[in-house]
């Protein structure tokens, strides 16, 4: 439902990050997402289109590396992973859970063109 | 030309995050203490902002930020109404507060004079729950008629939470609502949560939440 500001907020973190490093075009975007961060891929992907026009991340590609929801039960240690519905340990029945991976949300590389340096 | 890879491992959230904790790092410096009050379209967030406010205006001095979709100020108006200074934050139609949004409001406030900051974010249960505003506290206003399996389907606001408040208990005899079944998810997602069932129309419950609250801001004052 938020995927507009999100789009922003990545365009403008991969531009910053994409000037350091003396880009001229950014060809690939290249994002963890958790299945628990409640950000849908697809939104995403329709908004970069917009936001990214007329700057040098346009038509870069978004590479989103989903990560499953995985659950700790602190009552049998078992580490099992959930798809949709919140469940219980499936080994004890055991309701007392951690979150051991799922709420990744970051931008973990870019990748970039740059003129070719000469090297004498 | 070459094609280079280049690692950044950065949060997307980060610039709201920074702004997020100048906001929380100005507030302790004047010793105000913030709650971030969600919940979702019709839960009582008012009604409960404002049975807080009648109970500790003697007290403490409370402000409070109004975030709306839309530019009316039926809820800041309310505020006022009751004594306490309240801005209104237009999202323009976003669907949440951010931690700029969150800074504005804070500007708009005497905060030398107050002693508590509530921020009524927009209605909803999913977004609000990304954003960090630089609150101290996450408090969640669920509430009966709305049912008991809001934990399971909106795990993400329940897992940020420090305190949960179940409005409308007085609904109970009326409505499908099985209170265990509704803890037992909250418990999965957020063990030991601190929780007040109360309602705003008959008082129930209110008592042990003033009490709490009150005992909390006089805590922050001492210790911030």
């Amino acid at each position: 439902m938020h995927e507009l500001s999100v789009t922003e907020s990545l365009l403008n973190l991969a531009l910053s990050h994409a000037n350091q490093a003396n880009a001229t075009k950014v060809t690939a975007i290249n994002i963890v997402v958790g299945r628990l961060s409640s950000i849908v891929d697809d939104s995403v992907q329709f908004y970069w289109d917009f936001v990214a026009e007329d700057s040098i991340c346009a038509g870069a590609k978004l590479n989103f590396d989903r990560r499953p929801a995985v659950l700790h039960c602190a009552d049998c240690s078992t580490d099992y992973t959930i798809e949709h519905d919140l469940t219980p340990c499936p080994k004890c029945g055991g309701m007392r859970t951690t979150i051991i991976s799922g709420e990744e949300f970051f931008l973990d590389s870019i990748e970039i063109e740059k003129e070719a340096e000469k090297i004498s | 030309m070459s094609a280079i890879r280049v690692p950044v491992v950065e949060k997307i959230f980060s610039t709201n995050d920074k702004i997020a904790n100048q906001n929380r790092q100005n507030l302790t410096n004047k010793k105000v203490l913030a709650i971030n009050l969600m919940a979702s379209p019709g839960a009582g967030k008012t009604s409960f902002i404002l049975a807080t406010i009648k109970r500790l205006k003697d007290q403490f001095r409370i402000g409070v930020i109004e975030g709306d979709t839309a530019p009316v100020t039926i809820d800041a108006d309310k505020i006022i109404s009751a004594g306490m200074p309240a801005v209104q934050i237009n999202t323009g139609g976003d669907c949440h507060l951010d931690a700029s949004m969150m800074g504005d409001g804070l500007s708009a406030l005497p905060l030398d004079e107050l002693d508590l900051v509530i921020v009524e974010n927009v209605g909803n249960l999913i977004c609000p729950a990304a954003w960090d505003l630089g609150t101290h506290f996450n408090l969640l206003v669920a509430s009966v008629p709305e049912g008991d399996d809001k934990p399971y389907k909106y795990p993400n606001i329940y897992r940020g939470l420090e305190i949960l408040i179940i409005n409308k208990v007085d609904l109970q005899p009326y409505v499908e609502f099985k209170m265990d079944y509704f803890r037992q998810g909250v418990e999965m997602l957020n063990p030991g949560l601190i929780t007040f069932p109360v309602s705003c129309r008959t008082d129930e419950g209110m008592d042990a939440w003033i009490d709490w609250l009150s005992q909390k801001i006089i805590d922050f004052k001492k210790n911030a």
